[in-house]
Formats: C-alpha cells, structure tokens, sequence
C-alpha cells in the first residue's frame, strides 16, 4: 500500500524540506518504519525505547487519532493520508 | 528588558533560543520559558509590583516578554472573594473564590492571549490564529481588533451561540470546523506547518501563552497578602493553566516575593463527559487516554489534553486530587455559586465548584485548609447549559392579588401592613 505522509515542520529537515513524502507499507507502523529507511532519522523522532509512538507525537489516518483505532497496528488502505502532528497544541 | 534565559524542553532538556518555538525539535516535548531568577530576585519587588498597573502588566518581569505598551484589555487583578455563604454550604473554613469572570472578554483567556499576542508583535507576526472553544476565541479576536491585527479563528461548528456571536463582533474571521475541539486543534497544528507566518496563540506561540496563567497564582498571592493558599481548585482542559497555577506560586518563592517555600495543594475538576486527567487519576495510571467529549462544559472538552500528563504530576506531587462531575452537578455547581455569592459562572466554574463540593464532601478539601476556587469564564457566555432549568418565578397578571398568589416568601418578609 502506498500513503501519502504529511510532514510537520520540525521534521522536513529530515526530507529535505517536503511537506509531504510517499511510503509503503500495510499498517501504520510499518508505513513509518519504511519512512525511517527512506529518510534516516524519523524513527528515532517518533519511536520512544519501547518501539511505541513517543508521548507528544499524534498520528492520525485520514484524520483520526490512531490511538482511537489500533495504533501502530492499525491497517492502511492505498492512496490513504497519514499526518504527524505534535500533540502539544491547544488549551 | 525581559529575564527570560531561553526556552528549555520539558521532557529532553534540550534548550533553544526565545524564538517562536513550541515543541522540541527533537523529542516534541513541550518548551518551557526559563528565566533567570538570580537576576529577578534583585529586581522584582513587593513593592515595584503595587508600583504597577492594575493588570497582569505589574508581573512583567515574570513574564516572557517585556513591552512598554503591550496589548492590552486591561486583564486581571480580578477580585479574590472571600466565599463564606458557599463555605458554610460546604462546610469548608476559608474559602475564596477567584472571579476570572471579570475579564475584559469574560475569562480567564485574556491573561494568556494578553502575553501571546504582545509577544507574537515583537516576532514579527501579523495574523493571529488559534483553536477554541469559545473563550480563547473571544479574547483572540478581541485583542487583535485592538492591535489592528489580522485574526482567523478557528472553532467547532456547534459551540454555544453567545461564543459565536462575542467572537464574530470583533471582526475577524471565524471559523467553524464540522468536528470536535480535538478535530479543530489537530487542523491548526496542521496549518502551523503550512502557514509559519501566522501566530496560532496555543500553537506555535503556546510556550509565551501558557505563561500568562502564572498570573492567576501572582494574583492569588499578592491578593492574599503575599501568602499562598493551602488548597486550589482548578479546571483542566488542555490542564495548561493548572500547571502554570503552580508554577506561579513556586517562582514567587524562587524569586524573594513568598517569605515561605508555598506548600499549595493543586485539585483538578473536570466533567464527567471528558476526564481523561480524572480517570487516569482514579485509576493510578500514568497513561492519559484520549476520550470524545460529551459534555455541556465545552470549554473544558478537550479530549485529548496536551498538558494532561504533567497535570496529573503536579496534583499527585502536591496531595492534591482529581475529580470529574455530571453535567447535572454542573449546572448545580453554577446555581450553588450564583445563590451564595453572587458569580455568576460559565459551565468550566460549575465544573469546579461542584468539584469543590465533591472533594470537601470526600474529606480531601479540609475545613482547616485555606481554600482557593479558580473560577475562570462569565456564566453569560453558556447561558443554554441553564434555559431548560430556571426561569421566572412566576409569570402574571399585573394585579394584587395575582402576585399574592403567585409568590409567598413566608409571613416574616410579605406579611400585609
């Protein structure tokens, strides 16, 4: 499956300035292990020891919290958008 | 001149420049502003502070940034009421009530709005954005009309009417997002990237804003005589504003304004409709769930609380607790406030108040305690929360005898002459 992956501006220093990058993969998880392999760097961003999403890293899939569905686990349908987006927002 | 020292990430310690960051290029932690206290500690006065304006302004010094002319409402040094027909209710000692609600735009937002846009001035920013509830929509759009700035605000498409219409008058664009609040702050996290010339207050200049919460505690302290409280009360939402409540009270003592280290314990209220800080609370847990509100406090709906997790540290760090009421026990809370002592709270105050009666009933909040109930936005603004409720005592004819039926306040006060 191939998704776009929409990039904040804290990583495009990681893409070489894009907003938005393609990745494959069949879940959330794999999606942004094959973003690491592409651009060095992502996962070290996202991924805290554990290998879970880092505490102020939001995920979203065609704009819902992947927390609301199966996290990293959750699947990924072609042509789908995947957003990073900083959780400290808001209030 | 300001003392500000830097921007330093909450969660990785790594520092940056005061510039208009927010989150940690690194790790996205939280940026926290970092003053230099020795530095305060000879400048900053009880009395260089009575010196000053009767607003947030007599802080400066503690605030990140300094300006001879900031943006101004004119907000803060609200009243602290001293609350005894509520503690008597209660059965509490010392209880006060912080009217926030005397605001210029009716909360407790036009501390925070007040510091961010002056601050978003001097970066260099023209446009100020930000995601709202309503009350924040309010103050943004209100305080940009005065500094002739360009304000888009962006809000969920079913908030309360008078958040609609006290918005809209100020003149700027407003925007209402078919989704929840959570929704509404993911898109302007999203725009951020997209449009870095625009100062989204809680976004990109959120680090600047949630400093201006500090002020609620400054006041409270000054208030008081230059003593902290044993006990507050505070609402959480994003739980921002209770960490800068006690962040507030610990830089008093940092700097020399507190003679004593302040021992403050800090409560949470939340509604029973969004408590993820509450549940997690109740539950032991570090984990902060997001949840989909359903609430009538829609100021408090965020479900999803970027604070949360260091909101829910501060109460346990300090004894304090965390509780969530009905909706039912809102509107109560509210009709309690206004009865006793005459505030009039939005749906957030009745949140805290009847959060306030639920922990003094569990014997958290004690009599002994020198209590503090932060109560942040005018009760106008949510007026719908109450339509279904109350009304007119009695509706009649203009006669005598019509009123004598109608109403019997007992032969004490309305016996005839």
């Amino acid at each position: 499956m191939s998704v776009t992956v929409r990039v904040p501006t804290q990583l495009r220093t990681l893409t070489g300035g894009a907003g938005e990058v393609t990745a494959e993969g069949t879940t959330v998880g794999e999606v942004l292990k094959a973003l690491d392999a592409a651009h060095p760097g992502f996962g070290e961003r996202l991924f805290d020891e554990d290998g879970g999403l880092r505490r102020f890293v939001n995920v979203f899939l065609a704009d819902e919290d992947v927390r609301f569905l199966d996290g990293l686990a959750t699947t990924v349908a072609d042509g789908q958008t995947l957003s990073i987006v900083p959780a400290v927002a808001g209030g | 001149m300001d003392f500000v020292s830097g921007l330093r990430c909450r969660e990785c310690a790594r520092t940056y420049p005061a510039e208009a960051l927010h989150v940690c290029d690194f790790c996205f932690g939280p940026l926290e502003v970092v003053y230099d206290y020795e530095a305060l500690r000879g400048s900053v006065t009880r009395e260089s502070i009575a010196a000053g304006p009767q607003t947030i302004w007599r802080y400066a010094p503690l605030l990140p940034v300094a300006d001879p002319a900031p943006i101004d409402l004119g907000t803060g040094f609200t009243p602290l009421v001293r609350a005894d027909r509520l503690a008597a209710e209660l059965g509490l000692g010392e209880l006060w009530v912080k009217n926030d609600t005397a605001n210029p735009t009716g909360s407790f937002k036009d501390r925070v709005v007040s510091v961010a846009l002056t601050k978003a001035r001097q970066l260099g920013f023209k446009v100020a954005a930000c995601a709202s509830t309503g009350n924040l929509a309010n103050s943004v759009a209100a305080h940009a009309a005065r500094a002739g700035m360009v304000s888009v605000v962006f809000i969920p498409e079913d908030l309360e009417t008078a958040k609609i219409v006290t918005t809209a008058v100020y003149g700027g664009h407003v925007v209402a997002v078919r989704g929840t609040y959570d929704d509404v702050n993911r898109l302007c996290a999203e725009l951020t990237s997209e449009f870095p010339s625009w100062a989204f207050v809680n976004v990109n200049v959120r680090t600047y804003y949630a400093e201006g919460s500090k002020t609620l505690a400054f006041e409270v302290a000054e208030q008081l005589g230059w003593q902290a409280p044993d006990h507050v009360v505070v609402p959480i939402a994003s739980g921002s504003q209770l960490t800068k409540i006690n962040k507030g009270f610990n830089e008093l003592y940092e700097v020399g304004l507190l003679d004593e280290r302040p021992g403050v314990r800090v409560s949470g209220a939340q509604a029973a409709g969004c408590s993820p800080v509450a549940t997690a609370f109740a539950e032991g847990s570090d984990a902060i769930r997001p949840v989909k509100p359903s609430t009538i406090a829609k100021s408090l709906a965020i479900g999803n609380p970027a604070d949360g997790w260091y909101a829910l540290q501060v109460v346990r760090e300090t004894g304090g607790a965390c509780a969530a009421v009905t909706d039912d026990e809102i509107v109560e809370g509210i009709r309690l406030l206004a009865r006793t002592e005459g505030i009039f709270a939005e749906t957030a105050g009745g949140v805290t108040i009847a959060t306030l009666a639920k922990l003094a009933a569990q014997g958290v909040i004690r009599r002994d305690e020198r209590v503090v109930a932060y109560v942040t936005g005018h009760g106008l603004k949510t007026i719908e929360a109450l339509t279904a409720t109350i009304g007119p005592t009695a509706t009649i004819a203009p006669t005598m005898d019509a009123f004598t039926a109608a109403v019997d306040l007992g032969p004490e006060l309305q016996s005839p002459r």
